[in-house]
C-alpha cells in the first residue's frame, strides 16, 4: 500500500464525537498516523505479520493503519467506552479485524512476549501528570521488539532517560519531529488552531 | 476479542496471584475466517500459553487442539494440518457476549459486542 493511499484511508475515520478533556482526547490525524506506521514497516519491518498492540486507541487510527499495513493481529486498548464503539465502526467500515479491550492499561499487566510491536499516541500529560511516562512504562514492559510513541519535543531529554534508565529500554531514538496541530477541540482552547512540536520516537525494549 | 488476544490476559485485582488464565463463559462465539500464515504461526507458537489456549478454545466450543503442547516436530513439519487447528483457534474464533473468570477471585469480567471490560472497581487496584 502506497503512503498517499494510507492516508487517504486514514482521513475517512470517524473520530470523537465528544472528546473527554480528562483524557486528554486528541485524534491522530492521519498525515501523522500514516508516516508513523509507514516508517515502522518500511524502515523497520515492525509492523507485517506482526501482533501490534495500539495503547490509548481511541477511534482506532493507529490501530487502523496497522491492520492496513497487515499486520498479523491488531489489539486496540482504551479505557473508554464511547471511542471503543467509534473504533469498532471504524474497523468495520475498513473491512479489517482489530480486537478491542477496554481497561486501564497503566494497571493491566499483560501476560508474556505475545505483543510484537507497541504503536501509540499516549496522553501528553497535561491533565494527569505523568500519563506520558506511564504508558511508555506499559509499553516496554508489553512488547518483545519496538515500541513507537508520540511525545512533546519538549520533554525529549526527560523521556530518553526515563526509557533508559527506568523502563528498560536497550534504545531510545528521535525518527522524526512532527507538528502536530491540534484544531479548536476544547471550549477552553482560545486559538482556532495549535501546532505543537512532537517527536516520534522508536524504543526497543532490553531481551529478557 | 480473539483468543491471541485472551492468551495475554490476566486478573490484576490486588493481592491475586494466580488471574491466569480467565476462564471463558461463552455465550456468544462467531467464526470469520482469515487468511492463513503458517510463518506466523510458527513463530507464535513458541510464544503462547499453550494449555491457557487449548482450555480456552474449548470453552469457545473448538475442541480440536491437544491439552498438552505438542511437540516442535508437529510444528516443524510440512503438514499443515496442525497449524490449521492452530490457526482457527487462535484468530478466527471470536468471542462476541460472554464473560472472563478470574480463576482465583471468580471476579467476572463482562464480555460486550466482542470487547472485554477489564477496568477494575476502586477497591480492587
Amino acid at each position: 500500500m502506497k503512503l498517499k493511499q494510507l492516508e487517504g484511508l486514514l482521513g475517512d475515520l470517524q473520530q470523537f464525537s465528544n472528546p473527554k478533556v480528562d483524557l486528554e482526547q486528541y485524534p491522530t490525524g492521519p498525515h501523522i498516523a500514516s508516516r508513523m506506521l509507514f516508517t515502522a514497516e518500511n524502515s523497520y519491518g515492525d509492523i507485517t505479520d506482526k501482533v501490534v498492540a495500539d495503547f490509548g486507541c481511541g477511534c482506532g487510527t493507529l490501530s487502523a493503519a496497522a491492520a492496513l499495513l497487515d499486520a498479523a493481529c491488531v489489539i486496540g486498548f482504551d479505557i473508554d467506552p464511547q471511542s471503543l464503539e467509534t473504533a469498532t465502526l471504524n474497523a468495520e467500515e475498513l473491512e479489517v479485524e482489530i480486537d478491542f479491550v477496554q481497561c486501564d492499561i497503566t494497571k493491566l499487566e499483560l501476560k508474556g512476549r505475545v505483543v510484537d510491536t507497541v504503536v501509540m499516541n499516549p496522553p501528553f500529560g497535561t491533565r494527569k501528570k505523568g500519563a506520558d511516562m506511564e504508558f511508555l512504562s506499559a509499553a516496554l514492559k508489553v512488547s518483545s521488539r519496538a515500541v513507537y510513541s508520540l511525545h512533546k519535543t519538549s520533554t525529549r531529554e526527560h523521556i530518553k532517560r526515563a526509557a533508559l534508565r527506568d523502563f528498560n529500554a536497550k534504545s531510545a531514538e528521535v525518527i522524526c519531529e512532527l507538528r502536530y496541530d491540534l484544531p479548536k477541540l476544547y471550549k477552553f482552547h482560545k486559538r482556532k488552531e495549535v501546532d505543537i512540536a512532537v517527536d516520534l520516537w522508536r524504543f526497543e525494549p532490553k531481551q529478557n | 476479542m480473539r483468543l491471541i488476544t485472551h492468551n495475554m490476559l490476566s486478573c490484576n485485582i490486588k493481592g491475586v496471584t494466580n488471574g491466569f488464565p480467565l476462564k471463558i463463559e461463552a455465550e456468544k462465539v462467531i467464526e470469520k475466517e482469515v487468511d492463513f500464515n503458517p510463518d506466523f504461526l510458527r513463530h507464535m507458537f513458541a510464544k503462547i500459553e499453550w494449555k491457557a489456549l487449548a482450555e480456552a478454545a474449548r470453552s469457545m466450543g473448538y475442541a480440536e487442539l491437544p491439552d498438552d503442547s505438542p511437540d516442535a516436530a508437529v510444528i516443524e513439519s510440512a503438514d499443515e494440518t496442525f497449524l490449521r487447528k492452530l490457526h482457527h483457534a487462535l484468530l478466527e474464533l471470536h468471542l462476541e457476549e460472554g464473560a472472563l473468570v478470574c480463576p482465583e477471585t471468580g471476579r467476572k469480567f463482562p464480555v460486550n459486542k466482542g470487547i472485554p471490560n477489564m477496568l477494575l472497581h476502586e477497591d480492587e487496584v
